[in-house]
């Protein structure tokens, strides 16, 4: 068993884009639900229509890169507009309806072969990250010890944790506001909140907006990593992912949804390759009744789940979050 | 209501004298919702048989938490409550149910969409056997549930609810009924006829322990009631000496009722 | 947002030429209902021919449960659409108008069961219930240009809270409240709008009665500073105590109107609402009379199900 190995790639891991994806993901989760108690279980779909039009602006398109990016906001502002208009008059779970049929209607239209043209199809857009990697102002793999990354990877992850950082701070000034009070509010009681003269539908609104945003953002930065957008990245299990790595850390707490991604694919990184390593060559430590090489992939997300399952049973307001606030919930 | 609670070892241990023989008793109970913060601190009560004891005082003093620890729906911390000698502390409240104690909860305290007959089933649901008996014992007390017995509950109005929980509660044949604010929310003909109806059951041998804010009604009815502040007894004597009490009034009845 | 300081008496005296009938028209309404109309299903809660409420004064509605009272603040409030009606406050007309908007033209109401925002402080529930927050819109909470407006709310809050004796649980979560203490918090939060119209939902149920007494005198003072209080409550010695004008629901209607002493003693009022012993102590005799009251009235209503049959013998 090499530890030393194992634990710098799950370190690697943790702190590398896939972590960055997932807690910008998860920052927009947090707007929605954990400030705004919205269910949207659609964030996959806004990271769909951030990346995918993103990137179909640049090469199917030509656009330059700030103005693809432009448009990748922008269609996600039309999309919250979508989603919100009719749903968010009503109750809650018609929100959450709305949004997975919305994000599997929008990653089977984007994947599909009548769009090909434009989408690229199963196979996804590729080529539209040469801008992007021509301003990469690192050029030699990043060795810090214990963890090393490849230029192209260390310019995302750089850039990512920078854009978590701004979108922090955004999401603290906001929800310390008078405005995130009102959304605070809208979480408990609407009608109460109606009752004060605030316009919850477009507060609600708003949040929805904000929170796609961020996925939008998430669907950049996961097109940029891969230099490829294809219809995997945005997969329902997306969104659950990014729900976990948002309870992991603690919901309605600005830093929640940064270290529930970071602990999150650290672990998850660290399962796998301590479970690949034990059952890997001629004479593994696992004996082969137990655990194959086959089986050793699978085990990290059986492990995972049944982690989780234990974190909601002991300590289900995460890393961050405060126990009396869910005990209220009983009284 | 800055006035120190009654709490000298002196008087604590009058009341306990008294609390010989007593179908429910408790002592010294400290008990809360949230971790670490208590909301009883200490509190004593004890029910005679054939006994009507009223709980009022200040909001937020426990009323309503020192009923639901005596029926271990709050988890007590400290102190323990004995049911005919037997200690019960943090029993179940089904146990407790079987064992003699009735619960009337302030809200929610019938089915909307089952029948009232169907409700006093759901009363006796552990001793499904004794529904006849003890829905006869029922409609002698409340005629007008045997009469409506097909009607749903949901459907009546606040008083004739209040008389279906009652009932409800009394369908175990407990020793000791506790009810929570039981003229919460109804008009006045209909806080007079609960307060009745509450007197009547007493009367036909069920021990009684009510909280409530209607203060005057009752310790009207009452034969001892306890002053509640700040998770103890602050006060304790018949219901007359209370609502006579030129400082019991001041602090906790108002001096609007003449 | 107060109307002209009216002097204190004056709410109350302008009603003592008014009918004692039911829609009777005042001097100074402040609201307005005509032909109100809601009905669930099979089911009318609400048929309110004409109403109007007197600017300044304080009004009661009472009657007994189910007669739609709750429904009728939902409805002129903006919570609910009647089937038709129209109805104006302070003559602007409100139907189809939503319930924010109806609240920020100074209508405040309370809620029967207490909607506290739970997992949020006291001092931020109250500090919500401030209107006009530049803080509140999008730009202006990013940007933190809501300080200074944020102080003078939060000093504004904690001068109420202090009223309602609650100023000691400021930091706590709302969720951790009884249930007196979240009426006392609603009608606080509700006064942090500075409302015209102050629409009080059963405030004073659960509350303790010797606090009951002091918060009377807030109420009053309310009046005196020029508002209007329209309060739904079963309790009538608070009824009698302040209310200069009381209105009776019963089945969705309007059935009588008047100052307090001149509601409480309509024998149909009585009847149906107040007990004939809602002043008297409850005595043994008081007790024997109400429980063979309570018997006689299912033997009649037996009878007039079966007039074969009586369910009981004969009455002593």
């Amino acid at each position: 068993m090499d530890w030393g190995s194992v634990f710098s790639q799950a370190l690697q891991s943790g702190l590398g884009p896939t972590a960055v994806v997932y807690a910008l993901a998860a920052i927009g989760l947090n707007v929605n639900f954990g400030y705004t108690g919205l269910l949207n279980f659609g964030e996959a779909g806004f990271m769909a229509i951030g990346g995918y039009f993103m990137a179909a602006f640049i090469t199917t398109w030509g656009l330059p890169f700030w103005l693809a990016i432009a448009a990748g906001l922008f269609f996600t502002v039309i999309l919250a507009l979508l989603l919100g208009i009719p749903t968010l008059r009503l109750r809650a779970d018609y929100l959450a309806i709305v949004t997975i049929a919305a994000s599997e209607i929008i990653r089977f239209t984007l994947g599909s072969v009548t769009l090909l043209d434009w989408f690229g199809g199963q196979d996804g857009l590729i080529h539209f990250a040469t801008p992007f990697a021509n301003a990469n102002p690192f050029h030699a793999t990043i060795d810090l010890g214990i963890v090393s990354w490849r230029p192209y990877d260390f310019w995302v992850l750089f850039l990512g944790w920078i854009v978590v950082a701004v979108g922090c701070v955004f999401v603290w000034l906001l929800m310390r506001s008078p405005w995130g009070r009102v959304m605070k509010g809208i979480r408990e009681d609407e009608d109460a909140v109606r009752s004060l003269g605030k316009n919850v539908y477009l507060f609600k609104m708003q949040s929805l907006i904000i929170g796609g945003l961020f996925g939008a953002v998430a669907g950049f930065f996961v097109a940029l990593q891969h230099q490829n957008m294809n219809p995997t990245w945005v997969a329902t299990d997306t969104t659950f992912f990014a729900y976990t790595v948002l309870l992991l850390g603690g919901a309605a707490r600005v830093l929640g949804p940064v270290v529930g991604s970071i602990i999150f694919w650290f672990l998850i990184q660290f399962l796998d390759v301590m479970f690949g390593q034990m059952t890997s060559g001629s004479d593994p430590i696992m004996p082969t009744w137990l655990m194959d090489t086959d089986q050793a992939s699978l085990m990290r997300l059986i492990i995972m789940g049944l982690a989780l399952m234990l974190l909601m049973i002991y300590r289900p307001q995460g890393i961050f979050g405060d126990r009396k606030e869910l005990a209220i919930d009983a009284r | 209501m800055s006035q120190a609670p009654e709490t000298t070892t002196e008087g604590r241990e009058t009341h306990l004298a008294a609390a010989e023989g007593a179908v429910l008793r408790a002592d010294d109970l400290i008990a809360g919702y949230l971790p670490g913060v208590n909301i009883l601190n200490g509190a004593d009560l004890y029910c005679q048989p054939g006994e009507l004891v009223g709980i009022i005082g200040p909001n937020g003093a426990g009323k309503s938490t020192l009923l639901k620890a005596l029926f271990g729906l709050v988890r007590i911390r400290s102190g323990s409550v004995m049911l005919n000698g037997e200690a019960i502390t943090n029993e179940r409240a089904d146990t407790l149910v079987q064992k003699g104690i009735g619960f009337v909860p302030q809200t929610e305290n019938v089915f909307p969409s089952l029948t009232i007959q169907e409700n006093l089933e759901m009363g006796a649901f552990q001793r499904p056997k004794g529904f006849k008996k003890r829905f006869e014992f029922v409609g002698d007390l409340f005629p007008a549930l045997v009469d409506r017995r097909h009607q749903r509950a949901g459907s009546l109005s606040g008083g004739e609810r209040q008389m279906v929980a009652m009932g409800r509660a009394l369908m175990m044949e407990p020793s000791v009924l506790l009810l929570d604010e039981p003229s919460a929310g109804l008009s006045p003909v209909m806080q007079d006829e609960v307060f009745v109806q509450t007197r009547t059951i007493n009367r036909a041998g069920v021990s009684v322990i009510m909280v409530e804010q209607n203060a005057r009604r009752c310790l009207q009815i009452c034969d001892r009631g306890y002053v509640l502040d700040q998770g103890r007894n602050a006060y304790t004597a018949t219901g007359r000496e209370l609502a006579n009490d030129p400082k019991v009034i001041q602090l906790y009845l108002g001096t609007l009722a003449k | 947002m107060p109307a002209e300081t009216t002097s204190p008496a004056s709410g109350r005296t302008a009603l003592a030429d008014v009918p004692h009938e039911p829609g009777a028209p005042k001097p100074d309404p402040i609201v307005v209902a005509d032909n109100v109309v809601r009905r669930f299903g099979g089911l009318t809660a609400v048929d309110v021919a004409h109403v109007e409420i007197q600017r300044g004064a304080i009004t009661a509605l009472i009657g007994p449960n189910g007669a739609g009272k709750t429904t009728f603040f939902n409805l002129l409030t903006g919570f609910d659409k009647p089937q038709s009606g129209e109805w104006s406050f302070n003559g602007r007309p409100l139907a189809n108008v939503p319930a924010y908007r109806v609240a920020r033209m100074g209508m405040i109401r309370t809620f029967q069961l207490t909607k506290v925002l739970a997992k949020l402080s006291l001092i931020e529930n109250m500090r919500l219930g401030a209107t006009e927050q530049r803080g509140e819109r999008f730009l202006g909470g990013l940007l933190g240009v809501w300080r200074g407006q944020e102080a003078e709310i939060t000093e504004k809050a904690d001068a109420l809270l202090e009223r309602f004796l609650l100023a000691k649980l400021r930091d706590d979560f709302a969720g951790t409240l009884s249930g007196g203490q979240r009426k006392l918090l609603e009608m606080a939060r509700a006064l942090m709008a500075d409302p015209e119209l102050v629409m009080l939902d059963e405030p004073m149920a659960g509350v303790n009665p010797a606090l009951k007494q002091s918060l009377l005198g807030h109420v009053k003072s309310l009046r005196d500073e020029g508002r209007s209080v329209l309060f739904v409550e079963h309790d009538m010695d608070m009824v009698r105590d302040i209310s200069d004008w009381v209105i009776v629901m019963a089945q969705g209607q309007v059935v009588a109107e008047g100052p307090p002493d001149s509601v409480m003693s309509d024998q149909r009022v009585i009847d149906a609402y107040l007990g004939s012993h809602h002043d008297q102590d409850l005595s043994e005799d008081v007790v024997e009379a109400i429980h063979e009251a309570a018997a006689e009235e299912v033997d009649a209503t037996a009878a007039d199900a079966d007039p074969e049959q009586t369910t009981h013998g004969e009455q002593s």
